[in-house]
């Protein structure tokens, strides 16, 4: 049970993965491990990791695509990039801080895998928006590609993409290769204080729906705020609503006076600056104000506008720490200790409103006995378990650790 | 050019075309089903029109009920469906065949819901590519890819082939603004994936199904994002005396970390052809031409112009000019979207779509040049730089059977070179049957089997779209059913 494999090449993977294939057996796939805690508890006779498969075996900054083995470390791909003034746009979100690991250890194929994506992801797109191709192992074992080093590409069904989100259930990414872009040159967030709930994303929308390019919203009631890192926000004592503008300079003077007039009818807001919205957004990279510990936290997708909505029917039943990424389409949820970590309800109003929740961090025995992913329609399902058997006809990779039986 | 091998029509079900027909008849309104010839003539072909075939009949529903209908029938009745947009495919993906029904979406063109706050539009897949845009101008939003054909594409065809157009470079392809689809199986179950969240849950189905050339299922209806468009736009021209010095000049710009929302390249032949239709004013001593367009104020776009020039300007361009107004803009644009239309009144050509990485550039137009002229065929390059996407729009004459063929090796030979820098045989029109027997110069035989396991999945008696995509001996053996799930661990 302790074995831990850890492939060093394509080829040693597919060889391992083609005899545990043959007798039957299951393997739990790691990068460096920060998500184990996260999801169905995996069953499985093995474990793998891909953390030897490291290297950038390609990177041509002109043409913004870096390819990258999969148990690269995310900060290793980020200090390559760093050094030619790109980043990863999509801003993965490192869960490692919330079970208690130190941040910046996930690996590049764990973030495409689980689809990784931070506050710009409202203006960017998602981690699976910038995966260019993969090279991968099924469950059969057998080493395949999909998609390229090219910025389009449609050449054949899009199964790279559809790797995204798949959390090694259908197969084992070895390299990613994906798009970058450039850093802005100039940042600036500015703050609006005080407002509720469903005022704050109503603004955020409109934020959203001005010509400014605004490249992150989120909103953080007061008792969110609390928990911040930065020290004089945290002590703001009232509601934060933030919003990013990303551009040269000149640019991000003109839009962030533009904006606030556009907003001029929910506050005045403060801004800002470029040090002070790395520090803030980073904090959200990390969902620091969701901190290590015993509580339950779901991540809840949804239309923007629904966000308050939900919110508010799970709070009548208990009592929530919230804050709203996405100008409202991602909400971060912490609820009490309780047998379905409050499940039945954060179901209910999700059902009524629209949208999907993850169960995120909860004790074993609770991810063991609800539905960690959101409960699938009868026909996803069955497609689901189908595609399921046409990359791991086995079984062997996962299993158990979306929905039961995939 | 008539080289690509298309099956024999299944006789049996050719036999029952009378019974099959009044089944048809039976479940539909007389105007939703094509069954004479003349009708039929109007669905034989799509835009690579040297291949033709006369479907079975054509059925044009307007419901998704009524679209789960007629794929339950045909798929009790094994009877192969192609489903249609518009037929503006360049690859044959909407060709029809003699034992197939042609299900067109045509009459399913409502736009559903618009939705400002949440930045969507729920729309039936028959809508036009333009008309999501034209429902929203009027708050100042717009759907952004935008194929050059998007007056009478349909979004149905687009999702089924992931088309791009000018302004992805910043905005992306379809897949990365489409938010929810609504699918007929075979089976006619409907399957809805995703919605106005951002991100779909559990295995990325969207993903799987948008360019997946009408393989999977019939999309019916789809939930897209709207954008915000920018306060203004400005394109300005930049004349090179070689094609190497534009392709540099798109690095430079791209290295100093400016994204312009598109970057066009033309060459001599394509400059001159377009000009001589449209009195774009383009360069006519100029080698090489980059239309290059940013966004935002006045004052933003003159400041990112001014750094483009000075990049630009490192490089000794011929020519550089930004555009003065709305009118000039206008003109600049409308050479380049009518530069098919443009070279198609001089010459029968055939829309090459191969994407290169971008450092391969020169030397991929000087091999793309000696290729056609080795075939006595004359070319022009009209491409998106920004992301490598040829279009080499090779010449030829449609009446001299010889040269079609030639058109269609040089075509062939041009695609393998795109796959050999370490690119790929198609960036934005699809595989169809056009490019279908040369994938596996792109893909060997486990990549293929990966994506034609998947299209047994969502179509286990391959009736959706029959002999496109891969090439005729791709099929894994049926018999080797997958095994069941659940059964290890
Ligand atoms: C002049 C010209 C310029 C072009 N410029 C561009 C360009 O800039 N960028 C670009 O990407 N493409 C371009 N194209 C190619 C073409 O317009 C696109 O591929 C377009 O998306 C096809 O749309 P359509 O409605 O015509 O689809 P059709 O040609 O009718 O069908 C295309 C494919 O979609 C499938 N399909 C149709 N409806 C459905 C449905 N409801 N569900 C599932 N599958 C379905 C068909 O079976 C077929 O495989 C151009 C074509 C022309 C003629």
């Amino acid at each position: 049970m302790n074995d831990i494999l850890s492939p060093a090449t394509d080829w040693e993977l597919g060889s391992m993965l083609a005899s545990l294939s043959e007798e039957k057996t299951s393997v739990e796939i790691l990068g460096a491990g920060s998500k184990r805690l996260m999801g169905r508890p995996p069953k499985a006779d093995y474990r793998l990791t891909t953390s030897v498969m490291r290297g950038i075996p390609l990177y041509e900054a002109t043409e913004l695509v870096m390819s990258a083995r999969a148990g690269t470390p995310v900060s290793q791909v980020e200090i390559e990039l760093a050094a030619r003034g790109q980043m990863l746009a999509f801003e993965p979100t490192d869960l490692g801080p919330m079970f208690g690991q130190a941040a910046g250890i996930q690996t590049i194929g764990a973030v495409f895998a689980t689809n990784q994506s931070g506050s710009r992801r409202i203006s960017a797109g998602a981690a699976r928006d910038h995966l260019l191709g993969v090279k991968a192992v099924n469950g059969r074992g057998e080493l395949f590609k999909s998609g390229g080093r090219v910025m389009k590409n449609v050449t054949g069904y899009d199964v790279a993409r559809g790797l995204c989100g798949s959390w090694g259930t259908l197969a084992v990414i070895t390299e990613a290769t994906f798009k970058v872009l450039p850093v802005p040159e100039d940042v600036v967030t500015l703050v609006f204080a005080g407002l509720p709930d469903d005022l704050a994303v109503e603004m955020m929308c409109a934020a959203m729906g001005t010509p400014y390019e605004v490249s992150g919203a989120a909103h953080l009631p007061a008792s969110t705020v609390l928990r911040l890192e930065h020290d004089s926000l945290s002590r703001a004592g009232q509601a934060l609503t933030a919003l990013r503008i990303e551009n040269f300079p000149k640019s991000v003077a003109y839009r962030k006076t533009k904006l606030s007039d556009a907003l001029s009818a929910y506050g005045t807001p403060f801004e800002l600056d470029l040090e002070n919205s790395l520090n803030f957004w980073g904090e959200l990279r990390r969902v620091s104000v969701m901190p290590a510990g015993s509580t339950n936290i779901w991540r809840i997708s949804t239309a923007p506008m629904q966000a308050p909505k939900i919110v508010y029917g799970i709070a009548r039943h208990m009592d929530v720490r919230v804050y709203y990424d996405w100008s409202g389409g991602l909400i971060w949820l912490e609820t009490p200790e309780s047998a379905d970590a409050g499940a039945a309800d954060v179901r209910r109003a999700v059902a009524i409103h629209g949208g999907h929740a993850t169960l995120i961090r909860a004790d074993r025995a609770v991810r063991d006995s609800v539905e960690v992913f959101q409960p699938l329609s009868p026909v996803a399902e069955r497609l689901t378990r189908e595609l399921k058997a046409a990359f791991d006809s086995h079984g062997i990779l996962n299993p158990g650790r979306m929905y039961a039986d995939v | 050019m008539t080289s690509i091998e298309l099956p024999e029509p299944d006789k049996s079900i050719l036999r029952r075309r009378d019974a099959i027909v009044a089944d048809l008849e039976a479940m539909f309104s007389p105007d939703q089903v094509i069954s004479d010839e003349v009708g039929r003539r109007a669905f034989e072909t799509d835009a690579l029109t040297a291949y033709r075939r006369l479907p079975l009949a054509v059925v044009l529903p307007e419901t998704t009920k009524e679209v789960a209908d007629i794929l339950r029938y045909c798929h009790e009745s094994n009877i192969k469906v192609v489903a249609r947009g518009a037929g503006t495919s360049l690859c044959g993906g909407a060709l029809p065949a003699e034992d197939a029904i042609v299900v067109g979406v045509s009459k399913m063109n409502r736009v559903l819901e618009i939705d400002y706050p949440n930045r969507t539009a729920r729309v039936e897949t028959g809508v036009t590519n333009l008309a999501i845009s034209n429902a929203v101008a009027e708050e100042g939003f717009f759907y952004a890819p935008d194929p050059s054909s998007q007056l009478a594409c349909t979004l149905a065809g687009n999702l089924a082939m992931n088309s791009g157009g000018a302004h992805c470079l910043k905005y992306g392809v379809t897949t990365n603004n489409v938010l929810g689809l609504k699918i007929v199986l075979m089976t006619g179950e409907i399957l809805d994936v995703g919605g106005k969240a951002l991100d779909s849950e559990g295995f990325d189905l969207l993903a799987l199904a948008v360019g997946s050339e009408g393989q999977f299922g019939i999309i019916t209806e789809a939930t897209v994002r709207i954008i915000r468009a920018a306060e203004a736009a400005r394109p300005m021209m930049i004349g090179f005396d070689s094609a190497a010095k534009a392709g540099l000049c798109v690095s430079h710009i791209i290295a100093s970390g400016i994204i312009p929302v598109a970057i066009e390249f033309m060459d001599k032949p394509a400059i001159e052809v377009c000009e001589a239709f449209a009195k774009a004013g383009y360069p006519l001593d100029a080698e090489a031409l980059l239309i290059i367009e940013v966004e935002g104020s006045e004052d933003e776009i003159s400041e990112r112009l001014a750094q483009i020039s000075e990049i630009a300007g490192e490089l000794k361009p011929t020519t550089m000019v930004v555009s003065s107004g709305p009118e000039q803009s206008e003109r600049i644009w409308r050479g380049r979207k009518s530069a098919f239309g443009a070279i198609g009144r001089l010459s029968d050509y055939y829309c090459m779509d191969g994407t290169i990485p971008l450092v391969h550039l020169p030397f991929a137009l000087e091999r793309i040049a000696e290729i056609c002229s080795s075939y006595g065929l004359k070319v022009a390059n009209i491409f998106h730089a920004g992301d490598g996407n040829l279009h080499p729009l090779i010449m030829y004459d449609v009446s001299k059977p010889e040269e079609a063929e030639k058109a269609e090796q040089a075509g062939a030979e041009i695609l393998k070179l795109c796959v050999e820098v370490g690119g790929c045989l198609s960036g934005e029109h699809g595989v169809g049957i056009e490019k279908r027997d040369l994938m596996h110069a792109q893909f060997d035989k486990k990549d293929l089997a990966v994506q034609t396991r998947i299209k047994s999945v969502f179509d286990p008696k391959w009736l959706l779209n029959p002999a496109k995509v891969f090439p005729l001996d791709c099929r894994e053996d049926p018999s080797v059913k997958p095994a069941s799930t659940g059964e290890a661990a």
